[in-house]
C-alpha cells in the first residue's frame, strides 16, 4: 500500500483520493489507489494501456462510481456527488478522446462549457487569446477541425468554466508529437491563473517534462510515486512494465497481489 | 520494487462446465408427464374449459415467440399481429378451397415464415424503436390490404367453412390436441435453438455486436432467423385462433392487442427465460378470467404490472423464482464449477439473461457498466 | 384539375402530420427514446382540451393556452420519473415501458371515458368553411391555419435549438451526455425540458387533430403514431424540416390514394412509406444512410 504523501508546507491537499477501488463489472480496474494533489501542482499519472489511469480520472470526475474508497475535494467528501455538481464545484475535466459536441461550432462548444461557469480569470475571449487560431475559426463545426485543434477546443471548453483543478485525460492520444508538445507548452499559462492540474499520460517523457509529481499505475495498483527529480528512468521503466527491480531508493512500493 | 505476478490462474483441469445444476433428465420426465396429463384433458373436463385451454395455448405460443425476439435477440416487434392475422387468413382461404381446416395449420405457419422474409428485408433497415413501429405499420398495411378482398370477408370477416361438418365437442377436442402439439413444438423448438449455436450467437450479439461480427457471427442472419421463426410461431397461433373461433375478422386478428398480450405475458413471466412465457401466460389467463366483465381493466392492470416488472424485476416472475431456487427447467446457459466446490455453488452463472442495450451503445459485457457508473 | 386540389389538400394535411411528428422526432433526437405512447399523449391532449372547453367555455381556438402548459409539465414529470428510470435500464426496457404506457393510456381512456368518438369542433365561425381558388380548388381555413401553426412551431423549434442557451444545452446533451455532465449540465433536467417541449407540440397536434377530425381512445395508435412515424421516416430521421416534407409526401399520397379508391386512403400512404423504406431508408432529406 502506498504511504500517504505528507503535506508540503502544511497545506491541505486540494484533491485527495483514498484507497479507491473501482470495478468495471467483474474486472477490477483500480485497486486501493491513493493520491494527494496540492494546489498549484502538476500531478501526472502514467502507466500502460489498461493500467487504470483513465478510470481513475473518470471516477474523480464522477462518471464512474467506486466500489470502495473516497474522493475528497477541498476537504469535502465528493464520492457520492453527481458529476455535474463536481464540475460546478470546480473539478474540470478534458476527457479522453476530446469528446467535443460534434454538431456544435467551436464557439458553441465554449459557450456550453461556460454555461455554469464559476467566477474567474478564464473567459471565451481569454481562450481565444491562448489559442491564436481559434477566433477566426469559431463558427466552424468541430468535426472539421484537426486533432490538435479539437484538443485545444476541448481544453478551452473546460477552462471557461474556471475550474480549480483541471483533469487532463491523455492529451497526446492520436496526436502527432509536435502538436502534443505545442499543447503542453500552454500548460504554464494555464497554471499561471491559479489552476491545479492532474493529468494522465501514456507518453512518459512528456509527463516527466511537465509534472511536479508523478505516480505510476500498473493493472490498477500504484507501482511508483514521487517527484520526477527523485526517480531514475530505470525505476520508471520498471514501474511502468511491472518488472522486478533490485535498485534501492524507490520512493514508493507496489502492492503485493 | 515488487514483481507483479498473477497467481490467480489455476490449471484448467480443475474446472467443470455443466449445463445445469440439477439433472435435466428429471425435468424432461416431468415435462413428459405434464404433456400426457394435458393430453387427457378433453376426456376429463368440460369443453368450456378445453376452449379456455386453447386460448391459453395461443398465449403461450405467442409469448414464447415474442420472448425469443425481444428477450434473446433484442428485437422488439409491435407488429406480430401481422402474422397472427395472416395465419388465420391462410386457414380461411385453404378451408374455402376444401382443405381440412386442421390441415391448414402447418401450411399457414410455413406461409407466414415465407412472408416474413421480405417483411424482414423491409423493417430491418431501421433500428430498435423505429423498427418496432415499422412492424406495426407493416401489420396495419397487411390488414388494410386483406380487407380489400370481399371473397375472404372484406372488412367484416367470414366464418370458417367446413367446420360444420364436425361434431362440436370433437371439433374442440381436435383443436385442443393440435394446440397442445403446437405449443409443445414451439417450446421445444425455442429451447433447442437457444441451446445450440443460435443461442451463443445471440448472446454474443447482445454483449458486443461489433466483436460478434468480427468473430464471424452472422448477425443479420441470426436476427432474420429469429424473426422468421417467430413469424412461423405466430402464424401457427393465428391458425389456431381461427380454428378455435371458427370465424376470422380482420379487426380481431390484426389488432395490436395481441402484441400487448404477448408482450405483457412475457415481461411479467420473465423476459429472456424460456419458462417465463409459460408463467406469464398463466398469469394472463387468470387475470383475464377474473376481470373478464370489465374488459379494459385487465389490460390496464396487466400494463401497469408489466411496466413495474420491466423496471424493477427485469427477469419477471420466473427470474424471482430462479434467483431463489436456482431452477432452470430449460437450461440454456452454463455453470462453471470451481475445483472443490462439489456441486454446491457455481462460480457464476453465465446463463442467457436479458440486459438492455445501454443507451450509449453496446458496451462489452466484460467491462459493462450502466450509466452513472453503477455496475449491475 | 382535380389532382391539383388533391395535391394542395395533401400538402396542407402534411402540416398536421408534421405537427404529429416533431415531438416524436425531438424525443428521439435528444434522448434516443422512441415514445410508443406518443399518439396516445396527443389524444390525451385532445381530451383535456375537450374537458377544458366544456368546463370553462373558452373558445376552441384558445384552448391551447391552457392545455399546452399542462401537457408540458406532464412531459417534464413523466420524463424525469418514468422515462428516465426506463432509460437507465436500457433501450429495450424503454421501449417496453412506453409500449406499456400506450396500452394503459388507451384502455384507461376506454374504461373511464368511453369508446365514442368526439370532436372538438371548430367553434368560432371565423375559421369554419373554406375559400375557393379558381373553380376546382377548395381550401379549408382550418387546414391552412394548422399548416401555418406547424410551420411556426418548426421555425420556433429551429430558432430555439440553434440560438438559445437551453437549445444549445439540449443539442450538447444530445451529442454527448457525459461531456455535457463534465460541463456542469444535469442531463436529466435537460431531457425533461426536451420532453416538455415535445409534449407541448404533441398537445398542439392533439388539439389540431381534434378540431380537424374526430378522435377516440384508439386514435392515438390507429392514426397519430403511425402517421407521425411515417412522416419522420419519409422525411428523414434527425431532420426537423424533413418531418414537414415527410408529412407532405404522406398527405399527398393519401389524397391520391383516396382518388383511386375512397377506402384506400390510408393504405396508399403506408405503401409510399414502405417504398421509401425500401429504396431510401434514410429518408428524403438525409444524405447518408443511417444505421
Amino acid at each position: 500500500m502506498t504511504e500517504p504523501r505528507r503535506a508540503d508546507n502544511g497545506n491541505t491537499p486540494l484533491l485527495e483520493v483514498m484507497d479507491l477501488t473501482v470495478h468495471h463489472g467483474q474486472l477490477r480496474a483500480l485497486d486501493r489507489v491513493s493520491l494527494r494533489v496540492f494546489p498549484g501542482e502538476v500531478y501526472a499519472i502514467i502507466g500502460a494501456n489498461g493500467a487504470g489511469k483513465s478510470t481513475l480520472l473518470r471516477t474523480i470526475a464522477g462518471l464512474h462510481q467506486p466500489t470502495e474508497g473516497s474522493i475528497l475535494y477541498d476537504g469535502k467528501n465528493m464520492t457520492k456527488v453527481r458529476p455535474e455538481r463536481r464540475a460546478t464545484s470546480g473539478i474540470g475535466m478534458v476527457p479522453e478522446g476530446r469528446r467535443l459536441f460534434g454538431s456544435l461550432t467551436v464557439e458553441e462548444n465554449l459557450l456550453v462549457g461556460a454555461t455554469y461557469a464559476r467566477k474567474g480569470p478564464w473567459t471565451i475571449e481569454h481562450v481565444y487569446e491562448l489559442f491564436g487560431w481559434m477566433r477566426e475559426r469559431r463558427t466552424q463545426r468541430t468535426a472539421q477541425l484537426s486533432g490538435g485543434e479539437q484538443q485545444s477546443v476541448a481544453i478551452g471548453r473546460a477552462l471557461v468554466a474556471n475550474p480549480r483543478v483541471l483533469l487532463l485525460d491523455e492529451l497526446s492520444l492520436g496526436l502527432a508529437p509536435v502538436i502534443v508538445q505545442r499543447i503542453y507548452a500552454m500548460l504554464p499559462q494555464i497554471l499561471a491563473t491559479g489552476l491545479t492540474v492532474l493529468l494522465v499520460e501514456q507518453d512518459v517523457s512528456q509527463a516527466l517534462r511537465v509534472a511536479s509529481h508523478l505516480q505510476c499505475l500498473l493493472e490498477g495498483h500504484t507501482t511508483l510515486e514521487g517527484r520526477p527529480a527523485d526517480v531514475t528512468p530505470a525505476q520508471v521503466e520498471a514501474a511502468y512494465f511491472g518488472l522486478s527491480q533490485s535498485a534501492p531508493g524507490a520512493v514508493g512500493e507496489g502492492s503485493e497481489p | 520494487m515488487s514483481v507483479v505476478t498473477d497467481t490467480s490462474v489455476r490449471s484448467e483441469e480443475n474446472y467443470r462446465v455443466t449445463r445445469s445444476r440439477r439433472n435435466v433428465a428429471w425435468t424432461g420426465a416431468g415435462a413428459l408427464i405434464v404433456v400426457v396429463v394435458l393430453a387427457l384433458f378433453p376426456y376429463i373436463v368440460y369443453s368450456g374449459t378445453t376452449s379456455l385451454m386453447v386460448q391459453g395455448f395461443i398465449v403461450v405460443i405467442l409469448a414464447s415467440m415474442w420472448n425469443l425476439m425481444a428477450g434473446y435477440a433484442g428485437l422488439v416487434s409491435v407488429g406480430q399481429q401481422a402474422f397472427i392475422g395472416l395465419g388465420a387468413y391462410f386457414v380461411l382461404i385453404l378451408a374455402q378451397h376444401s382443405l381440412s381446416p386442421f390441415g391448414g395449420l402447418p401450411v399457414a405457419a410455413i406461409g407466414c415464415g415465407v412472408a416474413a422474409v421480405p417483411m424482414w428485408w423491409l423493417v430491418s433497415r431501421l433500428r430498435s424503436g423505429y423498427f418496432a413501429i415499422a412492424t406495426w405499420v407493416l401489420a396495419t398495411t397487411v390488414m388494410l390490404f386483406i380487407e380489400k378482398f370481399p371473397s375472404i370477408g372484406g372488412g367484416t370477416g367470414m366464418s370458417l367453412p367446413g367446420a360444420s361438418g364436425y361434431d362440436p365437442t370433437l371439433l374442440i377436442a381436435y383443436t385442443y390436441w393440435i394446440g397442445l402439439a403446437v405449443t409443445v413444438l414451439a417450446l421445444v423448438t425455442v429451447y433447442l435453438l437457444l441451446r445450440g449455436r443460435l443461442g451463443l450467437v445471440l448472446t454474443a450479439i447482445r454483449d458486443d455486436e461489433v466483436a460478434a461480427r468480427s468473430s464471424g457471427a452472422r448477425v443479420g442472419l441470426a436476427r432474420m432467423l429469429v424473426f422468421v421463426v417467430a413469424a412461423v410461431g405466430c402464424g401457427a397461433a393465428g391458425a389456431l385462433l381461427a380454428l378455435s373461433q371458427l370465424i376470422v375478422q380482420p379487426g380481431a386478428v390484426f389488432t395490436v392487442q395481441w402484441t400487448a398480450k404477448m408482450a405483457f405475458a412475457t415481461i411479467i413471466g420473465g423476459l429472456g427465460t424460456i419458462e417465463g412465457p409459460i408463467l406469464g401466460a398463466i398469469v394472463y389467463m387468470v387475470l383475464q378470467q377474473t376481470l373478464q366483465s370489465h374488459n379494459a381493466w385487465y389490460l390496464i392492470i396487466l400494463g401497469l404490472v408489466a411496466i413495474l416488472v420491466a423496471l424493477f424485476a427485469r427477469r419477471g416472475l420466473w427470474g424471482l423464482i430462479d434467483d431463489r431456487l436456482h431452477i432452470r427447467l430449460f437450461p440454456v446457459g452454463y455453470w462453471l464449477w470451481a475445483p472443490g466446490s462439489a456441486g454446491r455453488r457455481g462460480l457464476g452463472k453465465r446463463g442467457i439473461s436479458p440486459r438492455g442495450i445501454s443507451p450509449r451503445g453496446i458496451s462489452p459485457r466484460g467491462i459493462s457498466h450502466r450509466r452513472g457508473g453503477r455496475h449491475s | 384539375m382535380q389532382w391539383v386540389n388533391d395535391i394542395i389538400q395533401g400538402i396542407l394535411t402534411g402540416g398536421l402530420y408534421a405537427l404529429f411528428a416533431c415531438g416524436l422526432s425531438l424525443m428521439f433526437g435528444v434522448m434516443k427514446v422512441v415514445n410508443l405512447a406518443h399518439g396516445d399523449l396527443a389524444v390525451i391532449g385532445a381530451y383535456i382540451a375537450l374537458g377544458v372547453i366544456t368546463v370553462t367555455h373558452v373558445p376552441v381556438l384558445w384552448s391551447f393556452v391552457i392545455v399546452v402548459p399542462i401537457m408540458a409539465v406532464l412531459g417534464y414529470v413523466l420524463q424525469r420519473t418514468l422515462i428516465q428510470a426506463a432509460l437507465d435500464r436500457g433501450v429495450l426496457i424503454t421501449l417496453l415501458v412506453t409500449f406499456g404506457l400506450s396500452v394503459v393510456i388507451e384502455n384507461a381512456l376506454l374504461q373511464f371515458i368511453n369508446a365514442d368518438s368526439h370532436s372538438l369542433g371548430v367553434g368560432n365561425a371565423i375559421i369554419t368553411g373554406s375559400f375557393s381558388v379558381g373553380s376546382q380548388i377548395q381550401i379549408a381555413y382550418l387546414l391552412l391555419l394548422i399548416f401555418a401553426v406547424a410551420v411556426v412551431v418548426l421555425l420556433g423549434l429551429q430558432y430555439f435549438l440553434s440560438g438559445s442557451r437551453y437549445g444549445r444545452m439540449i443539442r450538447a446533451v444530445a451529442d454527448d451526455q457525459e461531456a455535457a455532465q463534465l460541463s456542469g449540465i444535469d442531463y436529466r433536467h435537460v431531457f425533461g425540458i426536451a420532453a416538455a417541449i415535445a409534449f407541448a407540440t404533441v398537445a398542439l397536434a392533439g388539439i389540431a387533430y381534434g378540431m380537424y377530425s374526430q378522435f377516440s381512445p384508439t386514435t392515438g395508435t390507429d392514426t397519430i403514431l403511425l402517421f407521425a412515424f411515417a412522416a419522420v421516416v419519409i422525411g428523414g430521421l434527425g431532420s426537423l424540416w424533413g418531418t414537414l416534407l415527410g408529412g407532405v409526401v404522406l398527405g399527398v399520397a393519401q389524397q391520391i390514394g383516396a382518388q383511386i379508391n375512397q377506402s384506400d386512403q390510408f393504405l396508399a400512404g403506408y405503401i409510399v412509406f414502405l417504398v421509401v423504406l425500401a429504396l431510401r431508408p434514410q429518408g428524403l432529406t438525409t444524405r447518408r444512410a443511417q444505421s
